[in-house]
């Protein structure tokens, strides 16, 4: 099938991108980087508690799958999602407040880190069971389908989540109905501290499109632009009708499975290999070379996402928690609420 | 119009994909096929294969598909062939099902429908067999029912289709063609959560619902006939939530209190009624609870082991004059 890497493709989107577009893709990678460093922060000084998992070093693969789209498009994906809400576009404050547990959180602090939602930008949920996701988008690129509309369905999922039978179904499904959904599969090569090769008999993961008969092909997702040229392309099949498309985008993440996870199973030197391919610095130096006076404006970009980060912080910490009459809320759609 | 209990399920989703056209049907055999009792018999003729989808054998998928559209507000009624299969779609219902709305701080509703045929006595052995309603009566956001006449059975089946949360409905493979009921001309509804007192009595109670009501119905008719004994049946019609009020009020006014229900003693819903009625209703009662269920058993193909596992109108006689006598 078609879809196969295309080593150019970056660079002819960085032709076809301005200034002020691979801009955009820069802040947004910055606000998520800034604001997952910032988690880990407030984590160890105790302001967050529980699971909580990291997207750092992984910002190219949401950020470029999700510039790629419409904001009417629809985006689920999984516990490892404060990037792909925040590349959706839902506020910094209302993810940190729900990261704290506050009632102005996303969630007014039931769902917490692993399940951010927002309705408003179409951000359709992080699944904090692996691969629980993947039969919600085929859903929702149903009723798309259905109701004749044009929006696509981009679901990402990680490395761990083959060899769940959902993945399975959910493929199978998709492509025998043609349903426009893009599988993202963030393949950071460990499915907690399992290695993908021990995980997976079929470990060049996008492979797999070959058994749904879907296109499928592997990205690099350090590259912000490759996988906005990639997505960008399935985006245009699933909206004319050609159906799903399987996206392998090879990534890492900075830190451990969660924030109790020190990943003592990866090496010193595995990990410092992956930060010199960092998706931001990636972009950073590509914009350098085509302008040399871009330096300034990324500045400002970093000057200002990390107002915005502190503003949310701020925010989170003077929230308050959700009151004790808030349990039954929610609960069922009849409640008074 | 007298209708068996199968022929109201077909008539309440003929009528409601009509009224809505939000409203599908999604499950394995369920179009050309009709499904395989030929409960959905008609639809595909009726509504189209964009509203009558067959699916391959993909529980997770059926249930989890019918998550995300239902989310963008549509109305899925799902079938899960055997309700025994729901085991494959277990997380999907109990992880997203059930906790969307709350998971999200109310941003979101899950209007589905799960429909899923139950119930032994049809020599279906393990795995065509089983009750599965107390593996999600316990779980907070989904709604249960299991009607046990046709006239609930197409009431149920509208509510949960119009409700805005995911609702399993049980439907008894035995009571299918075995029973028939006039049932009125015109859409009606009825509510879930309210039990229907059956049989009003003075002496006993039987809380029972699904295919061992009309055992009860029997048990009771037999006990009253031979000594005078009358026997109160309340048929509890949705199990999540529970009408404690109704548990209650049958349990204060006679004082003794038989549950009966298909699915398994150990950890059935006759448990929680059990308990709700020692914690509220303790002073008004004159002898134990007694309960007549399932043994705790696999439901063994071998038609005298069956009969034996099974609650029978005769265990029920029996379970009465113990209790009566008390």
């Amino acid at each position: 099938m078609a879809l196969e890497r295309d080593k150019h493709a970056a660079e002819r989107a960085r032709l076809t991108l301005g200034e002020g577009e691979l801009g955009e893709l820069y802040r947004r990678m910055v606000l998520i980087r800034r604001f997952e460093d910032k988690v880990a922060e407030m984590y160890s000084r105790g302001k967050i508690t529980g699971f909580c998992h990291l997207y750092a070093g992984e910002e190219g693969v949401a950020v470029g799958a999700i510039y790629a789209l419409y904001d009417k498009d629809y985006v689920v994906s999984t516990y490892r999602e404060h990037g792909h809400c925040l590349a959706k576009g839902a506020s910094a404050r209302s993810v940190m407040a729900e990261l704290f547990g506050k009632v102005t959180g996303l969630s007014r602090g039931h769902g917490g880190s692993m399940h951010l939602f927002d309705q408003t930008v179409r951000f359709m949920g992080g699944y904090a069971i692996v691969g629980g996701g993947l039969p919600l988008a085929v859903g929702l690129g149903l009723s798309c389908q259905y109701k004749e509309e044009p929006e696509v369905v981009c679901c990402f999922f990680g490395d761990g989540a083959l060899p769940q039978g959902a993945f399975h179904e959910s493929l199978n499904i998709a492509s025998l109905w043609k349903l426009p959904v893009i599988f993202i599969c963030e393949n950071n090569f460990y499915g907690m501290g399992t290695m993908v090769q021990n995980a997976v008999s079929q470990e060049e993961l996008y492979h797999f499109a070959e058994s749904y008969k879907m296109p499928g092909v592997r990205v690099d997702g350090q590259d912000v632009l490759e996988v906005y040229a990639a997505v960008t392309e399935a985006a245009t099949r699933a909206r004319e009708g050609d159906g799903p498309s399987l996206i392998e985008a090879v990534t890492y993440r900075y830190r451990g499975h969660s924030m109790s996870d020190p990943a003592e199973y990866r090496s010193k030197r595995e990990e410092r290999i992956w930060q010199e391919r960092d998706p931001i610095k990636n972009l950073r130096r590509r914009m350098m070379q085509a302008n040399p006076g871009a330096e300034a404006r990324l500045e400002t970009i970093d000057r200002e996402v990390s107002e915005v980060i502190d503003d949310a912080v701020r925010f989170a910490d003077e929230s308050p928690e959700p009151g004790l009459e808030e349990l039954g809320k929610y609960v069922y759609s009849s409640e008074q609420e | 119009m007298e209708a068996t209990y199968l022929k109201a399920i077909n008539q309440a989703l003929h009528e409601e994909m009509r009224r809505d056209d939000n409203v599908f049907v999604m499950g394995e055999d369920v179009g050309e096929l009709g499904g395989a009792f030929k409960v959905t018999e008609g639809l595909l003729e009726a509504f189209g294969e964009d509203r009558v989808i067959d699916t391959p054998i993909s529980e997770t998928l059926i249930v989890g598909a019918g998550i995300g559209a239902a989310v963008l507000g549509m109305r899925p009624v799902l079938e899960m062939q055997f309700g025994d299969f729901i085991s494959c779609a277990f997380d999907q219902i109990v992880n997203t099902a059930a906790t969307l709305r709350y998971r999200h701080g109310g941003q979101a509703s899950c209007p589905l429908v799960l429909r899923a045929p139950s119930g032994a006595g049809v020599h279906g052995a393990l795995f065509h067999s089983q009750n599965p309603e107390a593996w999600f009566t316990r779980v907070p956001g989904l709604k249960v029912v299991a009607p046990a006449t046709p006239y609930d059975a197409k009431g149920l089946l509208k509510s949960a289709v119009r409700d805005d949360n995911p609702v399993i409905y049980f439907e008894h493979k035995r009571l299918y063609r075995s029973i028939k009921e006039d049932l009125p001309e015109g859409d009606f509804t009825v509510p879930i959560g309210p039990a229907e007192l059956r049989l009003e009595g003075r002496d006993l109670s039987i809380i029972t619902y699904g295919g061992t009501l009309h055992q009860s119905l029997d048990a009771a008719r037999i006990v009253e006939k031979e000594g005078g004994l009358k026997v109160e049946v309340l048929d509890l019609r949705t199990l999540l939530p529970l009408d404690r009020e109704a548990i209650l009020a049958t349990a204060r006014k006679t004082g003794k209190v038989l549950i009966v229900h298909e699915d398994r003693l150990t950890g059935g819903i006759g448990g929680e009624v059990a308990a709700i009625i020692a914690e509220h209703a303790f002073d008004y009662l004159d002898g134990p609870i007694r309960r007549v269920c399932a043994l705790d058993a696999h439901t063994a193909f071998s038609p005298p082991l069956e009969e034996y596992i099974l609650p029978n109108t005769n265990k029920i006689v029996e379970a009465i004059r113990e209790l009566a006598a008390y």
